[in-house]
């Protein structure tokens, strides 16, 4: 369970002695229980990769707190095995040193030594993101994007987090692999209880597999929905998003 | 061992490491090589050609050059590797953990960085040497203390790059130790960076040993070093040329030598350059195709 409280977070605004900054989350706070797919809507800029990296630990916040089961999530220990990420960028997903396989072991050596049994699940892995397994000793180079985007998505579910972060992890895939990787998703959710933080713009892949949509504008949260009430928003800017869906 | 199966592959760098290595053992084993005392003066030898008894002549006192070029590595290679290796991994050791923790320990070290990089090398050197005293021991010590700075902050800024990409914030993420995220992930990557300023600075670094020797502060007189036989050369530069010719070149080749490798290393590291080179291979076909339609076409 992921408790997101008060957070609040800029970054330095212009050259070395400028003392503005820009205020990228404006308090912030929700919860995200087991199980519950998590999406986060919002239009580019505003804030939504950052609100990610702080919920991962890999930054921290200016003020408030990240909790993870209770326990901050920026110790290294609260992390270990329990969250993983697949993020925006495919290009710089996986290291150019490593092989798919070595890439997809980095997280599974944490929580099983057994090379044998690893090897397997690589495989395993490769099948259900819809890869082939002769992909296990490519370098990353020699991948597409939307390929090096799903070996990300096996290496990010490979050692079973109980928490997983997307952010736009499939923008880059076409439609058939989209919903192939969804449907995976939402099968791994009923498997390990996952929960997921679903970060996109797109609302259609977000109403599909998302329990509960965050409706995030300018570092702040908008509106919170159950994906039923979908239709009745509240708030103007939740309508006008959900509009300008409709008449596409 | 994939490196060394990749470098096996270049001829040059094959060239190099044998070049480097044979160097370095005959430098270390100096006086097992070494066909005669490098500081026996025999002046009626004085500017003798080549012989079979002293392979590359004698100098103008009638030393064996090839004797001291031998004795020359110790100083003018080996002792530079050792001074290099120091500052290297001193600015690695630095440049990582301002690169890769940031924030407060960042601005500290930079700050140092800067200050010592305030200085002109060359004088910070002297100034060394003026305190510690005359001799190599001392200005390799100076260059330790002038270098690790530089180096700081050229691994510093490499190592900010690459712990920027997603990689390395997803093995954060993941929870995985700064220690193994540094020696797997940015190790490797930023390795190639700093092999080429490492053989970078070893050619200015025996160029600047020898300058230093000139001036008095390094080897003192009868010891053999490569910088100090090029000036000796010096003074009979117009009538006796050929005695520039072998410390010139021993400082050519190894520099060279360490150039070489270093570029060779990159590709043998990087498994998008090591592909790349047998693809055009391929290709090339094609392109000659299209440069002939192009020559039609005008
Ligand atoms: N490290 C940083 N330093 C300074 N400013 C930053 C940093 N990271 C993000 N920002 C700023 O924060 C704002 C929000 O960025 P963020 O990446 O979170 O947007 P986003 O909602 O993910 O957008 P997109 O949908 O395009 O990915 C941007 O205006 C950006 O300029
Ligand atoms: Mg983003």
């Amino acid at each position: 369970m992921l408790k997101v409280k008060g957070v609040k977070k800029s970054y330095k605004k212009g050259g070395l002695f400028s003392t503005e900054r820009q205020e990228v989350l404006k308090d912030v706070s929700f919860e995200c229980e087991n199980g519950v797919c998590l999406g986060i809507i919002g239009e580019s800029g505003s804030g939504k990769s950052t609100l990610g990296r702080l919920m991962l630990g890999i930054e921290k916040p200016d003020h408030g707190s990240i909790l993870f089961n209770g326990k901050e999530v920026e110790n290294r220990e609260v992390r270990l095995g329990n969250i993983s990420a697949v993020f925006q960028d495919y290009k710089s997903s996986i290291n150019p040193f490593f092989t798919v396989e070595e890439a997809i072991m980095e997280p599974l050596i944490i929580k099983n030594k057994n090379k044998k049994e690893n090897q397997s699940k690589i495989d395993q892995l490769l099948y259900r993101v819809g890869l082939n397994p002769s992909y296990r000793n490519k370098y990353p180079h020699e991948l597409s994007g939307g390929e090096a985007q799903r070996v990300g998505i096996a290496r990010a579910i490979s050692a079973e987090p109980t928490c997983l972060l997307l952010d736009e992890a499939i923008s880059s895939l076409d439609i058939s692999v989209q919903t192939q990787v969804l449907n995976l998703l939402k099968e791994l959710k009923n498997i390990y209880n996952m929960s997921f933080i679903f970060i996109t713009h797109d609302i259609q892949a977000a109403a599909y597999i998302c329990d509960r949509v965050i409706i995030f504008k300018d570092g702040k949260i908008e509106e919170i929905v159950e994906i039923e009430q979908l239709k009745n928003v509240q708030s103007d800017y939740a309508k006008q998003l959900l509009q300008s869906l409709i008449t596409f | 061992m994939r490196i060394f199966k990749n470098l096996s592959k270049d001829k040059l760098a094959t060239i190099s490491v044998t070049v480097i290595v044979v160097t370095i053992i005959v430098g270390l084993f100096a006086p097992f090589f070494a066909p005669h005392d490098p500081n026996q003066v025999n002046m009626s030898l004085r500017y003798a050609s080549s012989s079979w008894e002293y392979l590359l002549g004698n100098d103008h006192l009638g030393r064996c050059i090839l004797s001291r070029i031998i004795y020359g590595i110790r100083p003018s290679v080996l002792w530079v590797l050792v001074a290099l290796f120091i500052s290297v991994l001193i600015g690695a050791v630095l440049g990582f953990l301002s690169g890769y923790f940031r924030g407060k320990v960042d601005a500290f070290i930079m700050r140092v960085c800067d200050i010592m990089l305030s200085f002109p090398g060359y004088v910070m050197t002297l100034a060394i040497v003026g305190i510690l005293g005359v001799g190599l021991g001392n200005i390799l010590i100076a260059f330790i203390l002038v270098k690790w700075a530089w180096f700081a902050r050229v691994i510093r800024t490499s190592v900010m790059q690459y712990s920027e990409l997603e990689y390395v914030k997803f093995s954060k993420a993941s929870g995985i130790s700064d220690l193994k995220i540094i020696y797997k992930h940015l190790v490797p990557v930023t390795f190639s960076d700093i092999a080429v300023i490492s053989s970078s600075s070893i050619g200015s670094m025996i160029l600047q040993i020898s300058g230093f020797s000139f001036l008095g502060l390094g080897i003192q007189a009868p010891n053999a070093e490569w910088g100090m036989m090029l000036n000796e050369a010096r003074e009979v530069m117009f009538t006796r040329p050929e005695l520039m010719l072998a410390p010139g070149l021993a400082i050519v080749i190894v520099v060279s030598a360490f150039n070489f490798l270093s570029d060779a290393l990159q590709v043998a590291l990087d498994p998008k350059l090591l592909n790349s080179k047998k693809r055009p291979q391929q290709k090339s076909p094609t392109t000659t195709v299209k440069i002939q339609k192009k020559e039609v076409a005008h």
